[in-house]
Parts: C-alpha cells; structure tokens; sequence
C-alpha cells in the first residue's frame, strides 16, 4: 500500500462514517519498502490539493518520519526547475514508499485492519457490519 | 453457461484455480479490456490532466492495467483473496484492497476523480449469509460511494443482471445515495453480446459523460385507449371470448373454450 492511500483511507465500520476520529488510522509495526516508480509530477500537484496535511504529518510520525515542514507545500509547478526538488522528494515519500507489513487502528472503534503483503484486509467481522 | 453468482459468494468462487483461470484466458482478457475501455470511454475524462481512480471488484487487476496503459493512477478493491494474490504476483501498479463492496467504500470524502467497476456489482444482489440483505448493502454501497467521489465525479459500472429487477434494485439504490443519470445497454438487440453499463455522475459535472452512439429509450408510454375504438379494433374471436368471460363472471353456463372457439362453420361441415 502506497503512503499515499493512507491520506485517503478510514475506518469502514458504519459507526464510524461520521466521526472525525476515523480517519486518519493509527500505523503501528509497519515494514517500509521503497520501490521505485514512475515520476509524474503532474499527478502529484493534482493530488497534493485534496491531501490533508495533517494526516500526512501524523502517519509519517507513525512510521518514524518527524522532519516533514508543518504546512503544505503548495503553488508548486511541474515545470519550474525550482519546484523538482520538493515534487522529487514528495514523490519518493508518497508514491515510493509502501507499507508492506502492518497494523491499523482505528481511533474511533479501536478496530485493527492489517495489512498483509502490502493488500490491507479491510473485511468486517459479522458484528460490525 | 450457468452463471457464477448462483453459485458460491465470489469470495469462495473465485479460489486458486478459478482466478487462474479467469486470469489467463485471453478470451476473458479480451472482453475486459474491450469493456474496461468501453467504461473509459463513456467516463469522458479530460485527456490531458492526471486522475485518480477506483476500481470496484477489480479482482485480478486486468481491467486496471487498462488503466495504468492508459495513464491513471487507480486502487482496486476485491472480496476474493485469490484474485488478489494474482493480481501481486502480475504486479500490477496501482494499490488492491481485500474488501466486501456492500460494507461500503472506506475512503474519505472526495478522494476519487472517477470510479469503474466491470462486471462485478451484480454480486451485491445476493444474499450470501443469513441475516443479509442486498437492499441494504447496495445502499450502503452507494452511499459511501458517492462521498468518496469527487463533487462533479462519475461512475461507470458495466454489470450483468440476471432479471429486471436486479437492474430495478441497482438503478433506485442509485438514485437513493444522489447519484444521477441510467443505464445503457450496448448491442440491445443480440443476446450474448448485450452488455448494461450503469453511468452515474455524482453531482453536476461540466464535462458530462460521452453518449455518443447511445440511443435513448424513453419509457413507452401507454396511452389510454379510447374503449370504443377498442372495441371497434377487436376481431371476432376476441369479442366472443370477452362475452363468455363476461357471462361466465355472472355465472351463467358457458361452452368450454376450445381451438374452434369463435371459428366459422364451414359449409363442408
């Protein structure tokens, strides 16, 4: 699972839609890989204004990442030579690098989603469906 | 051919064997790419400019190659374990998800540009498990789907619907979660190749789906007819028969009916 769906994530149980505790999940004992893939910064300023910030800042201290800047990056271009640096590096920390191994929590339910050969198994017991 | 949702709940359908099956017949490979390019097609995204999508029961991830060949980012999600295992092992590009599409999508709201599905939603019309109700999980489907999808956003899903009232039961969840727009069935007129493809848009859009090609059929309207020239119309038989319906509801004794009901004597007789 790429970092990147962890913006996009929450928790399915039905109770939950409509807390603001369900999303972003918690990420614990996560296995990191970084893959290489294709670099589109298009793709990436067209991502990065639905990306919430905060979300992004509080999975990657999660993993184990504290030096992300406190605000968005924003007004980057795809073209300017002064922006590659910042879409290289959102690039690397957004779409190269995948969770392989790990566990989700919910902040809402508690509820544990975990993800096993980088597919998170989001199936619901009876009970919570 | 039988079909595989009166079987086994996909989950348990599609095992091992069977999604290798599915995945390396090119025959199926060529159908879904045919309609995963089809679904594209009626979608009418802007060429230009990157999206991201979602691929519903995207099981093996043929129709998502489609997807990264024509230059989107896409997630896919699956109930079937086995067709997730397929897809890693062809390694494919976008994010799977082992997840049960009528406990809903689990994405925040407005996550997604669009979202496919190709022949997977008719699965939600089962009840697999006791104590289930399609109704419900359609709904519930739709519902979440319609948050995750960008305002203006749009859902294409080519489906097979075993009668009208799968169709009936997909199209009003539809329209309950506020999604707009209907069905359109390519190749109407022949059996095996007619194919239903839902297109919803969630929102107004200002590029609207591409109906090229698409014909409109609008309800046929039955007009009430005037019971006189209905009368004026009917043949012979017909009226006979309406005359001994009307006397055997009065309870006089009426000739049983018969294939010489209502026919000439002829002279040969």
């Amino acid at each position: 699972m790429k970092f990147l769906t962890t913006n996009f994530v929450k928790c399915a149980v039905k109770g939950c839609q409509s807390s603001t505790e369900s999303f972003p999940l918690k990420y614990s004992d996560c296995q990191l890989v970084q893959e290489e893939q294709e670099y589109n910064p298009e793709f990436l300023v067209h991502m990065l204004e639905r990306l919430d910030w905060n979300a992004v800042i509080q999975v990657a201290r999660d993993l184990g990442n504290d030096s992300l800047p406190p605000t968005k990056p924003d007004s980057l271009d795809p073209i300017m030579e002064e922006d590659q640096a910042v879409l290289k590096d959102l690039h690397t920390l957004l779409v190269e690098t995948q969770i392989v191994e790990g566990r989700m929590t919910c902040n809402n339910c508690q509820h544990v989603y975990h993800i096993k050969n980088s597919i998170p198994n989001f199936l619901l017991p009876p009970h919570l469906c | 051919m039988s079909r595989p949702e009166e079987l086994a709940p996909p989950e348990v359908f599609y095992n091992d064997t069977e999604s290798f099956k599915y995945t390396s017949s090119t025959r199926v490979q060529h159908i879904q790419a045919k309609m995963t390019l089809r679904a594209l097609e009626l979608l009418n995204l802007e060429k230009e400019q990157p999206h991201f999508l979602l691929d519903l029961g995207c099981g093996s991830g043929l129709s998502g190659e489609i997807l990264t060949e024509e230059g989107y980012n896409w997630i896919g999600m699956d109930i079937s374990p086995s067709m997730l295992a397929t897809g890693l092992d062809r390694d494919v590009e976008g994010d799977l998800f082992l997840s049960d599409l009528g406990n809903g999508v689990p994405f925040r709201a407005g996550t997604f540009d669009a979202a496919i599905s190709i022949s997977a939603i008719q699965w939600l019309c089962n009840a697999d498990t006791a104590g289930v109700d399609p109704k419900k999980r359609l709904l519930c489907f739709f519902n979440t789907l319609y948050s995750s999808l960008r305002r203006g956003g749009k859902f294409v899903a080519q489906f097979y619907p075993m009668n009208d009232s799968q169709t009936e039961a997909i199209l009003g969840a539809a329209k309950v979660a506020g999604f707009g727009g209907g069905l359109i069935i390519d190749d109407p007129d022949s059996k095996r190749h007619k194919k239903y493809y839902l297109v919803l848009t969630a929102g107004l859009s200002e590029r609207t789906v591409n109906l090229t090609g698409a014909t409109m059929e609008a309800p046929v309207m039955n007009k009430k007819v005037n019971k006189k020239l209905l009368r004026k119309m009917e043949s012979g038989k017909d009226f006979i028969n309406r005359k001994k319906e009307t006397m055997k509801r009065r309870g006089k004794k009426v000739a049983l009916d018969s294939k010489f009901t209502g026919r000439k004597r002829r002279p040969r007789f």
